[in-house]
């Protein structure tokens, strides 16, 4: 995209970082043949409130060289790399645009260093690689980075970030489930329901809701609930309250919540709905890293499930 | 030969004490902040929350303190190197109160959470537009004042309360052009990587011209009167404040190294922030210099230690800035303490220590008198100041460096070697550092209000007849 609406203000650019330059080589040279030979410390002539006044000593030498240095380094550097109007510059450097930007160098330069060693596992299986361990530093140094910033440093998640290690799955547990979750990212979407049930109506599901899984309950209002349920809810969560992991839907009779199990939470949850989303990996990292991070994270939760 | 007008010290009196509160409330919420990051079980409150907190801190200090210190000394130097009273005194009172009502909108909206979103220009559109109405009226007053002088040339310390007022004013406008929505939010007039530039050519000019052009004005007048010397070299003094206006406005774009920004703009922002060097160096060297031949006055005299000092500063951290402002150190620098560190060293070193000397110049003259009530006490003040601001800048440069090296180490695989939490937690004993180097900087402005305090107390308030011009000598 061009960065300018029209050529005349790259002119313009121009034009004015040339006079700004110009300027500082103005001072310079206009000043560099003050008559050094009279004596320093000569009064300028002016007195201001009583005793303000100013000598007239001639431009500190070092300083004048400083500001050479700084001017001249400053002309090369415009005509090395971009900066002079959108110029490219002898070099024709840039950051990003192009195959020889800095960052495609940079990423080819690493992509050579260190694609063999992540390659070397992504031909492996999952389950494979999950057992290894240094590929399991490996992963972990990659969550620990791109993961922990939502799933925590333990990836035992928080309220709206599920828990990793508890072998509990939205959308399956699978090895190859949670390298499809990482690599395409997940939508998860409730509607509200505040609407279509009321104040009531969400209040007896909610009640009903916490009966699933055993939880302290008014149980009249579980009972005019568990209807409501069959009517809305059922059809993603299952007539049992045991979720759908082929939608994310959770299952609503264990011990394990997403957003808390209170029934205050629940009414909210309901009453409004949730929408939750976990970003894709997959253009960002690259198959053969995701591939490790699936690998890592179902060896959190297959070692729980072994206990 | 005297006339019988005096000078008008009453707006200059109100805007200098209001500098020493300002001065405290604002490094006070500082230090809470700074607090906060140490211990973040005291983000209590939404309002209290290290997110508005800092907003706050950063308008306090610079508009608040820094402004006040500014309208006082300018009006206190345009009446008296101008030999004439203030043109129009009943708008260069509304400046003050106008100026003070801002301050507190400021406070109220900030923690409240209404913002802008822009660095250093949060505040929100209607209390953009009284800071407009007020900064015009600043100009008026000043120019105006400036146009009825009784000498022939203008003293070079006016041509940088000039400078800054006039440049301040057009930042000012530009970057808070917005949409209003509500009464208490707006959206930038400006859209994606225009608006990154426009607030950075803002941000970096408010650098350049408020807490630099017009505190080099406030030098200018505050160190030959302090050393009773004169000033080093006018021929530097228009070298330098020409020189300055030309480069300073490009600088901006360096805030922006390797973002959406075009590569040229970059570039050409980094290239004029190295020019600067020397622009800013002849500042400091004009300053300093004119101690030659006083420099014994050193010993004695806390108040040439807090101007002088302060030049030291100012001389760091223009050196430090076009460093930084090279694309290869910023690649290590930016978002780490060590910009903390670096705005710090100007802040406190440079623009508090340079209010803060001529506060003190000011303050007794306010009253009729000469001396504050202590002299030991400024020499304390500036001891406690001088050890806070090493404290901190040392304390940020470590942990700036550090996490800079942290954030880019990587192991064997290529993948990083530390998550960002890991940097977090290596920078918690610096971060108490700058805490403790805060504290002693408060400290010393509480000393300061004390002095204030009982150099004032049962005094009369004083207004000096104006002087006469001296007819130049040859």
């Amino acid at each position: 995209m061009a960065d300018f609406t029209s050529g005349f203000w790259n002119a313009y650019v121009m034009v004015l970082v040339a006079l700004s330059l110009a300027y500082c080589i103005f001072v310079l040279v206009s000043n560099n043949k003050v008559d050094r030979s009279h004596e320093l410390n000569q009064l300028h002539g002016h007195v201001w409130d009583e005793n303000l006044c100013e000598y007239n000593n001639p431009l500190p030498r070092w300083w004048m060289y400083l500001f050479w240095i700084t001017v001249i380094f400053g002309i090369v550097y415009l005509i090395l790399y971009p900066g002079f109007g959108n110029n490219k510059g002898i070099y024709g450097w840039s950051s990003a645009v192009g195959e020889n930007s800095q960052y495609q160098q940079e990423m080819r330069k690493a992509n050579e260093k260190y694609a063999p060693i992540f390659d070397k596992y992504a031909k492996m299986d999952l389950k494979a690689v999950s057992a290894d361990a240094e590929a399991k530093a490996m992963g972990q140094r990659l969550f620990l980075t791109y993961c922990a910033q939502c799933h925590g440093g333990d990836a035992r998640g928080a309220k709206g970030f599920p828990n990793l290690t508890d072998n509990d799955w939205l959308y399956g547990g699978a090895p190859d489930t949670i390298k499809t979750t990482i690599l395409g990212g997940r939508q998860g979407m409730m509607p509200p329901f505040g609407p279509a049930l009321g104040g009531d109506g969400v209040k007896d599901v909610a009640n009903y809701v916490r009966s699933l899984s055993g939880l302290a309950h008014d149980s009249l209002r579980a009972q005019r609930g568990k209807d409501l349920f069959a009517q809305n809810c059922a059809a993603c969560h299952g007539p049992e309250g045991t979720g759908n992991q082929g939608i994310g839907a959770p299952n609503l009779t264990d011990k394990t919540w997403l957003y808390g199990s209170a029934e205050a939470t629940i009414i909210e949850t309901v009453t409004k709905g949730r929408t939750n989303r976990m970003p894709s990996f997959e253009s960002f990292l690259g198959d053969a890293k995701v591939h490790l991070l699936a690998a890592y994270v179902y060896g959190l939760s297959a070692k729980t499930a072994e206990k | 030969m005297q006339s019988q007008a005096t000078y008008n010290y009453k707006v200059v009196r109100q805007f200098a004490i209001m500098t020493v509160v300002w001065g405290i409330v604002g490094m006070l919420v500082g230090v809470i902040a700074a607090a906060q990051l140490v211990w973040p079980e005291l983000n209590v409150a939404e309002w209290l929350h290290f997110g508005r907190l800092r907003p706050l801190h950063t308008n306090a200090v610079i508009f608040a303190f820094g402004g006040c210190a500014l309208f006082a000394t300018s009006y206190y130097v345009v009446q008296r190197t101008n030999h004439t009273t203030l043109f129009a005194p009943w708008l260069a009172s509304f400046t003050f109160w106008g100026w003070q009502l801002i301050i507190v909108l400021a406070a109220i909206t900030l923690p409240l959470g209404f913002t802008s979103g822009k660095e250093y220009a949060e505040l929100e559109w209607p209390i953009d537009i009284l800071i407009a109405v007020v900064w015009v009226a600043y100009a008026v007053v000043f120019f105006g004042t400036i146009g009825k002088r009784k000498t022939s040339h203008i003293y070079v310390a006016n041509w940088f309360y000039g400078a800054f007022i006039i440049t301040v004013a057009l930042l000012h406008i530009v970057n808070s052009a917005e949409i209003p929505v509500t009464l208490t939010k707006s959206y930038s007039a400006y859209a994606g990587v225009q608006d990154a530039m426009v607030q950075w050519w803002y941000g970096h000019n408010a650098v350049g011209f408020f807490l630099t052009a017009g505190f080099l004005g406030m030098m200018y007048y505050f160190v030959p009167k302090q050393a009773e010397r004169p000033v080093y070299s006018y021929r530097l003094s228009v070298v330098h404040f020409w020189a300055l206006i030309f480069t300073y406005m490009w600088a901006g774009p360096h805030h922006l190294h390797y973002t959406a920004l075009p590569d040229w703009t970059q570039s050409v922002g980094m290239m004029f922030s190295l020019i600067l060097m020397a622009p800013s160096w002849g500042g400091m060297i004009n300053g300093v210099m004119t101690l030659s031949g006083a420099w014994h006055k050193l010993r004695t005299d806390p108040i040439l230690k807090f101007l002088i000092t302060s030049l030291s500063f100012y001389g760091m951290s223009t050196f430090e800035g076009p460093m930084m402002s090279v694309k290869t150190v910023n690649a290590l620098s930016h978002y780490t303490d060590w910009t903390v560190g670096h705005v710090h060293s100007g802040a406190l070193g440079w623009v508090a220590m340079v209010s803060i000397g001529s506060i003190y110049y000011l303050i007794p003259r306010m009253y009729g008198k000469t001396e504050m009530y202590s002299t030991k006490l400024i020499t304390t003040h500036f001891w406690i100041a001088t050890i806070g601001v090493v404290l901190y800048i040392a304390s940020m440069w470590i942990s700036g460096v550090m996490q800079g090296l942290m954030w880019r180490a990587t192991n064997p695989d290529g993948t990083l070697t530390y998550s960002f939490v890991e940097s977090v937690k290596a920078s918690y004993p610096f971060w108490t550092i700058r805490f403790i180097g805060g504290v002693l900087f408060l400290s010393g402005m509480l000393l300061m209000f004390y002095n204030v305090l009982k150099t004032i107390a049962g005094e009369k308030a004083y207004n000096a007849p104006v002087l006469a011009p001296q007819a130049a000598h040859a």
